[in-house]
Order: C-alpha cells, then sequence, then structure tokens
C-alpha cells in the first residue's frame, strides 16, 4: 500500500467539487482580507528578478522590465506572493503528509522514459513561464481569480489557455496516455 | 468593512502572515484535488479525468457570488478589489503558450509547486523551466514591448461588456459550469482509463 493515509488509513483524493468550494472559499477570503485573488507565477518571477538583479543590478536597472520591480530600492522578494506561494508549499505538504502521497517520483506514461518526462517538463514550464509573463498571470492568478470579479482578461485567458490545450493535445497524448 | 487590509492599513508585518496562511489553504486544498498530479491535471484534455474543470469552476463559482453578496451586503469595497486589467494581444497570446506549456508539462506554477512539495520530480523540473522562461520573457522583454501594451482595455468586467447585470453574469456562468459538470461526468465514463486512474 503506497497509498496509506498515516491517519485515517484512505487513500483517496477528496471529492473535487468539496475541494472545489474549499478553494473558492480561501480564494474569497484572499479578496475579502486583501482586495486581491490568489497568484503563483508571480512569486517565481520575483525569484527571477532577484537573481537577475543581484548577478547585475546595472542590467536589471536598464530593462524595462525588471526595473519596474526594483526601483526605489524595493526587495522583489518582499511581496505578498512569495510568502503565499511559500505558503502552498506548505499547505501542499501537510494535505500531502496527511493522506499519505509523500514520495519521490517522475509521472509519466509507461511508453515515455523518464528523461524524457523531465525534459518535457522543463520545456513545458519554460513555455508556463514565458506565457504568464506576457499574459499578466497565469492559471491561478489571471484565470481564477480573474474570472471570480467577472473580469474580461481573466475568461479571456482562461478559454486560450484551456482551449489551446486541448487543441494541442492530440499531439501530446504519448506523454500521458 | 473589506478588503480589510487595505482598509485598515494593517502592517506589512501581518499583511505576510496573513498571505503564508492564505497559501497553506490554497496549497493544501489544490493538493487534497489531486493536482499534484500530472496525469491526473492532463487527463482532463484526454476525458478520462476532468477533476481540473470541476475544481476549478467550482471555486471559481464560490468566489463570484461570496463576492457579489458581499457587495451587496456592503461588507466589501468593490472600488478596491483588482480586476484583472485586459490589453487583448497579449492576454491571448500569453493564454496560448501557456495552453501548450500545460499540455507540454503537465503543469501550471501552482500545481507545480503544490506538486514538488509532496516529491514529483517532474514538478521540480517544471519549477526549473518556468524561472528558465521568465527570464527568457524578462530577457526579450524589448521585442515584446510593443505588443505586450497595445490595445488596453483597462479593468474591464465581463458582464460590463455584454451590458449585463453582476448577477446576470453570475447565473449564466453557473449555468455553463453545469452544464460542463455535465459533460465531464459524461466524459469520464465514456473515455475512462482505469489502468492510469488506478495508478493515480
Amino acid at each position: 500500500m503506497s497509498h496509506q493515509n498515516y491517519i485515517t488509513g484512505k487513500h483517496k483524493y477528496m471529492n473535487p467539487y468539496m475541494a472545489g468550494i474549499i478553494l473558492g472559499l480561501v480564494l474569497l477570503l484572499s479578496f475579502y482580507l486583501t482586495g486581491r485573488g490568489l497568484g503563483a507565477s508571480g512569486a517565481m518571477k520575483s525569484v527571477v528578478v532577484t537573481t537577475v538583479n543581484t548577478a547585475s543590478h546595472e542590467n536589471a536597472a536598464n530593462s524595462h522590465f525588471y526595473s519596474k520591480y526594483i526601483s526605489d530600492g524595493k526587495n522583489p522578494m518582499n511581496s505578498w506572493l512569495v510568502f503565499q506561494v511559500l505558503g502552498v508549499l506548505v499547505g501542499g505538504f501537510l494535505s500531502g503528509a496527511l493522506s499519505g502521497r509523500l514520495k519521490l517520483k517522475t509521472e509519466h506514461a509507461p511508453v515515455i522514459t523518464k528523461k524524457r518526462r523531465i525534459l518535457m517538463a522543463i520545456a513545458g514550464g519554460a513555455l508556463f513561464g514565458f506565457g504568464s509573463q506576457f499574459g499578466r498571470g497565469c492559471t491561478s492568478g489571471a484565470a481564477l481569480s480573474g474570472m471570480a470579479t467577472l473580469s474580461l482578461a481573466g475568461f479571456v485567458t482562461m478559454i486560450a489557455i484551456f482551449g489551446t490545450a486541448y487543441l494541442v493535445a492530440y499531439f501530446f497524448r504519448k506523454n500521458w496516455i | 468593512m473589506g478588503p480589510v487590509i487595505p482598509v485598515y492599513e494593517i502592517s506589512q508585518e501581518l499583511n505576510f502572515l496573513i498571505a503564508f496562511i492564505i497559501g497553506i489553504g490554497f496549497g493544501f486544498a489544490l493538493e487534497q484535488a489531486g493536482f499534484s498530479s500530472s496525469r491526473k491535471l492532463a487527463g482532463m484534455f484526454y476525458g478520462y479525468d476532468t477533476t481540473v474543470l470541476k475544481v476549478f469552476f467550482t471555486a471559481a463559482i464560490v468566489a463570484m457570488i461570496g463576492l457579489v453578496f458581499l457587495n451587496y451586503f456592503e461588507m466589501i469595497d468593490m472600488g478596491i478589489v483588482y480586476v484583472n486589467e485586459y490589453y487583448i494581444n497579449s492576454a491571448i497570446i500569453g493564454g496560448v503558450i501557456m495552453g501548450v506549456g500545460f499540455i507540454v508539462g503537465g503543469f501550471c506554477p501552482g500545481t507545480s509547486v503544490c506538486a514538488a512539495a509532496i516529491g514529483k520530480i517532474d514538478a521540480m523540473a517544471y519549477l526549473g523551466g518556468s524561472l528558465i522562461g521568465i527570464f527568457l520573457f524578462g530577457e526579450t522583454y524589448s521585442w515584446w514591448e510593443k505588443v505586450y501594451n497595445i490595445n488596453y482595455l483597462g479593468g474591464i468586467k465581463l458582464s460590463t461588456a455584454l451590458g449585463i447585470s453582476d448577477g446576470l453574469m453570475v447565473f449564466l456562468v453557473i449555468a455553463a459550469a453545469v452544464l460542463m459538470f455535465w459533460v465531464g461526468e459524461w466524459a469520464e465514463k465514456k473515455f475512462k482509463r482505469p489502468d492510469i486512474s488506478k495508478e493515480l
């Protein structure tokens, strides 16, 4: 039994509608407390901006992209989203521990190798990271939080992400099924 | 009166503590839903597992209805609540690139953090990749700056664009979501893959 829950003995995931309600309430709480929704890619941007700024402050200060986040001596790591994403790490870990899912593992379809899966993950991450900057937010910050406030940008980004994934899914099926 | 932090000018330390606690809730909900598994996420696009659809739209609807009610009872100042700004070109181009990234990489940034937290090595690779992607965008920003900033419509709402009330808009989204849930449940039976589902 690789999926033994240490407390309840169950290994199932939560009912998806129930998990959706909890996620929705967390999102609503975020709006009520802070006036903004949830995010993820923004924290990763902070990491990149900090790294570039440390390697070459001159380069960062001269870039129209990086300079937005370091003007007036601002520290990009001092951001709400950085702390929120650290929380995601802890929350995910707690949930995995509670449900017996803590395990070092590379997940992939049986027909592809582990190495191929890792390379695809890096490539997919790079595309998503690039796209999240182009689109001013990812699935969390642009699509989910954007839809919750009924923003047009949120609906458009959501349709663009999921619509494109459906359109190209056929060509990548061997990686998953 | 919400939003609490901007209205009452809460200190930065407390603000970050709240961010951390909200993040824990976010990560916990994602992991419990199964968003820590790339093959479960990808199932959405092949029909054998439509968890993403169910969780994503349920969450969006709950938050949407919550905001409408908080506003109705004057418990939140919607003038301060951030409505995403719409740049037509960048939202579509960015979304399309993210869509390809989703099917190639099997995660989105939030779910990759959550999956990395429970030991998924592919998620850690994805996280590294996303830092590379953001860096590439930063380094080539001058090439995209123009298209990134054109056709700006501001923080416009879908309901405003359609000329209907927010309440009716929420109702229409709920109706669309129920229809999609029904299609999702049907798809999970039609395209079921017990061999994959058993492993997840």
